[in-house]
This record gives structure tokens, C-alpha cells and sequence, in this order.
């Protein structure tokens, strides 16, 4: 393993399927009456966030102190950073406390990556702007896994906010690594431009891009990244783009429904196919406490000398 | 050590275990992953055969427990293996088997590890090969062989489940 984990673009394939076989042993923890092991007692790690964050925040949290290791969490609101401090110096100045690791989430794509060079620390990106989250596609990559048993040659539907989404593009780097045929659709205004260089297939037409389906995954609509008209209402967008039951049936019979969260419903998912028997959302979010666990034992070793 | 010669020492184990052990409800196997694993099954077979017993066994990785984890900064973490335990350990007489007993710090992990599952009534270790040079005051209930070895030397078992043969080789390194 590299010294940080910035992008999908950091693991070989050989060590994205370590990742998820160490999520495997590492789910068994979260099912022990003790759900705690020492490994990592005595490392300090800083969750740096600079945008509001749940699920993927708690997550981490959770990882590292089922892990033993001495965590504390930054959020910017109750920060120097109010006070007009920049991120580079935000982070000199966390790394002079010598942390062990730092998980970070921001506003800026490749604000990871700034930290990388400044910092001696293990970064982990837990979201930068709109360009990566890759511990969100690894969890996503383990759920499918976990329910077809493969990856190589299922075909992934990616519908929603195209554009904005950091999730879309780990996961499509991720899943097109790992062998499955990935479809995306959304408002043409909402896909990226030149999204076909990184080999998925762009429909205009979800009912063609969930046809045959093995896994459809939802994206949010970012309306705080929105800075535009890019969708004329939320109801139009719904009755385009929603995914509803009368859509889910268009997928194959076992296909499964994915949302990173947080969901709007009644905009990109309706509720019905939220909480359906398709659905794997909540499965998601007890995943990506595994995956983290796994993520945070193996950059925790040795890093590869580069 | 042969095939011959390790089905007959865990056969022995088996008997020795029953002799020790007067309430056989409450035995219970578990390995240590990886050779152990098999070993504890192979026990429990054996043990099924003389008393018509089923003893339930589990598996228990420890990596996450060892100490020498963190210690150097270049090598690659060692790979974590499933812990598969699907029952109480609770006022179990837990039998901890291994392959080779050596310094002593596999099974001071191994201990810290079971605890967290609950509190067993005893715990005795099965060992195939006990070679020495503890590092740690462990000390083996059930010995398959003691064999000498010096510290340079390394000794490896070779079982059917995973090497596709049953030998035990010491090694010059």
C-alpha cells in the first residue's frame, strides 16, 4: 500500500481485493459482545472535516475506536478555521501535534493531496470536492460483492447529479478496475464532459441504462454545489430521473439498489424503492465500518517506499 | 515427523484430553488460525470416535492481537483471517490448539483474544510441537513431540487441509 489513500487511482487491483477480504475479518468484530481489538493502541488519528458529514464521519469514528486507536474529531465550525487560518496551515499545524493519520473531507478537490505533500502523517480522503471518496466506492465495491458473489462482468447502473458526485468517480474507476460493464445516466447538463474516457457507457434514457441491471446506484442531487439551473424543478427531475418501482422492474429480478446517502427522497428515489426489498442502503452504512477498519489496519503498516 | 506419526500423537492427545477431563459437555476446540485450525478439527473427529461426542469447534485469528504488529515501518500488514466462533465460550473448558509452540507470544495473544469472547471455566493449550526458546512464562497441558531445535532453525508443519501433505520438517536458515 502507498502512504496515503487519495484515490482508487492509489491501489493495485491485488490490493483493493486485500482490502475487501480484510473487511471480511473485520466485520466479525461488530458482531463480538466486545467489538474492540488493540491493534491500533497508541496511534493518534485527526478527523479533519470541512464540510457537515454523518454517515461517513461516525464511520470512521467508530472504525478507530473499534481499533483502539485515540481519535478526535475536528469539525471547522467550532475551528481556527473561522478565523481565516488556511488549510495548509491547519494541517502544519496539526502535524507539528505529530498525529499518526488524518482523515480528511473538503470542499476542494485534491485538498488531499496538498496534505499529502506537506504532510508526514497517513492521509485518508474522505471526500474531496468533486473528485474522489474511496473508501465510500471500496464499501460500495464489498456490498455488491457480498450479494453477486463477483464483480467482473455486472453491469452497474449510476444514475443521478453526475457532475458534483465524488462518488460516482471512485466508483467508476473502482468497479470499471475490477471488470463490471458501468452505465451512468442523468441530465445531460448533470453528466461530466468526456465521462466516456473513463470506459462507462452515458444514457440520456434510464429506462435503457437500468434495463438488465445488476446493481443501480443513486446519487444525491447536490443543490449546495449547484450553482446554475441545471435541472428546470425537483419534480420534473423525479419524474426523468426518480427511481421508482415501475423502473426497478426494467433491472434484472436480483438486482440490488444503492444510495451513499444522504437521500432526498421523492427526488432522485422514491421512497417505495428506498425501503423495498431491493434496497441496500442500510447494508452500505454497516459496511463502511468494516471497510474503514480494514483500510485504517493495512495503511497503519508498512507503506511502500516510492 | 510423518503422517503416521501425527495422527498417532493426536490420537494420544484425544485420549489424554478425555482422561483430564471428566465433563465432556463442556469441552470445546479452538485453532488458531492458520494450522491449528484443521488441527482442532482433526481433534474433534477423534474425540467424536472414542466418546460419540460432538465437540463444537471454532477458529481464531490473532493478528489484531500481536505485539510486534506496529514494530517496523516497511514491511506489508500481515493478512487478517476470519474469527469463527459460533458459540459461548461462557463456563467452557476451551482447548487452544497450535501447530508449534515457540516463544510463547502467539498464545499470549491468543489468550487476550479469547477473553474478549467471554469467561470460560479453564483453558488448556494443544500443541503438535512444543521447540522451546520461550520468551513468555506458557507452558503446553498436551504436546504432540517435544523437539530440540536451536533458535536458528525453524520448524515447519505441513497439514493435509493446507499443504496437501502431513509433515512436520525442521529447517536450517
Amino acid at each position: 500500500m502507498k502512504k496515503d489513500l487519495l484515490s482508487i487511482d492509489d491501489l493495485t487491483t491485488g490490493e483493493i481485493h486485500l482490502i475487501l477480504d480484510t473487511t471480511e475479518a473485520m466485520r466479525e468484530i461488530g458482531q463480538r459482545p466486545i467489538k474492540k481489538v488493540p491493534t491500533l493502541r497508541g496511534k493518534t488519528i485527526v478527523n479533519l472535516f470541512y464540510e457537515p458529514s454523518t454517515r461517513t464521519r461516525t464511520s470512521f469514528e467508530i472504525a478507530e475506536k473499534r481499533l483502539s486507536a485515540d481519535t478526535l474529531n475536528i469539525a471547522v465550525a467550532t475551528s481556527s478555521v473561522l478565523k481565516g487560518e488556511t488549510l495548509a496551515d491547519t494541517a502544519m499545524n496539526i502535524e507539528a501535534m505529530s498525529p499518526d493519520m488524518i482523515v480528511l473531507r473538503h470542499p476542494s478537490s485534491g485538498a488531499g493531496h496538498l496534505l499529502s505533500r506537506i504532510c508526514k502523517s497517513r492521509i485518508i480522503n474522505a471526500g474531496d470536492g468533486m473528485h474522489e471518496h474511496p473508501t465510500q466506492a471500496l464499501l460500495d465495491a464489498f456490498t455488491i460483492r457480498e450479494h453477486k458473489q463477483r464483480i467482473d462482468g455486472l453491469k452497474v447502473t449510476i444514475v443521478g447529479d453526475l457532475l458534483h458526485s465524488r462518488v460516482l468517480r471512485s466508483n467508476v474507476r473502482l468497479l470499471t478496475k475490477l471488470g463490471a460493464e458501468v452505465w451512468v445516466s442523468g441530465p445531460p447538463t448533470l453528466v461530466p464532459m468526456g465521462i466516456e474516457r473513463f470506459g462507462v457507457r452515458v444514457s440520456a434514457n434510464i429506462d435503457e441504462a437500468v434495463a438488465d441491471a445488476d446493481v443501480i446506484m443513486m446519487l444525491r442531487i447536490q443543490q449546495e454545489r449547484m450553482h446554475g439551473a441545471f435541472i428546470p424543478s425537483l419534480r420534473e427531475y423525479f419524474n426523468t430521473f426518480g427511481m421508482t418501482m415501475a423502473r426497478v422492474t426494467r433491472a434484472k429480478p436480483d438486482v440490488i439498489i444503492m444510495h451513499p446517502g444522504p437521500m432526498n427522497r421523492g427526488v432522485e428515489i422514491a421512497s417505495e424503492v428506498a425501503d423495498g426489498p431491493y434496497s441496500v442502503i442500510l447494508e452500505q452504512v454497516a459496511n463502511g465500518v468494516a471497510v474503514r477498519m480494514a483500510v485504517l489496519y493495512l495503511l497503519a503498516g508498512g507503506a511502500e517506499v516510492d | 515427523m510423518d503422517a503416521d506419526r501425527i495422527g498417532r500423537s493426536l490420537a494420544r492427545i484425544a485420549h489424554e484430553i478425555l482422561e483430564r477431563n471428566h465433563h465432556v459437555e463442556e469441552l470445546a476446540l479452538i485453532g488458531i488460525r492458520r494450522r491449528g485450525v484443521p488441527l482442532a478439527k482433526r481433534l474433534a473427529q477423534a474425540i467424536k470416535d472414542i466418546h460419540h461426542h460432538d465437540i463444537p469447534t471454532g477458529a481464531l485469528d490473532i493478528t489484531l492481537y500481536r505485539d510486534d504488529l506496529m514494530r517496523t515501518a516497511i514491511a506489508a500488514q500481515p493478512v487478517i483471517r476470519r474469527t469463527e466462533i459460533p458459540f459461548s465460550i461462557d463456563d467452557k473448558r476451551i482447548l487452544l490448539v497450535d501447530d508449534v509452540l515457540y516463544t510463547g507470544r502467539t498464545i499470549r495473544a491468543a489468550l487476550d483474544a479469547l477473553i474478549e469472547f467471554g469467561r470460560p471455566k479453564a483453558i488448556q493449550l494443544v500443541v503438535l510441537v512444543d521447540r522451546g526458546h520461550r520468551e513468555l512464562p506458557i507452558k503446553a497441558d498436551y504436546v504432540g513431540k517435544n523437539l530440540p531445535t536451536s533458535v536458528t532453525q525453524s520448524v515447519q508443519v505441513h497439514l493435509t487441509e493446507i499443504d496437501g501433505c502431513d509433515e512436520v520438517e525442521i529447517l536450517e536458515s
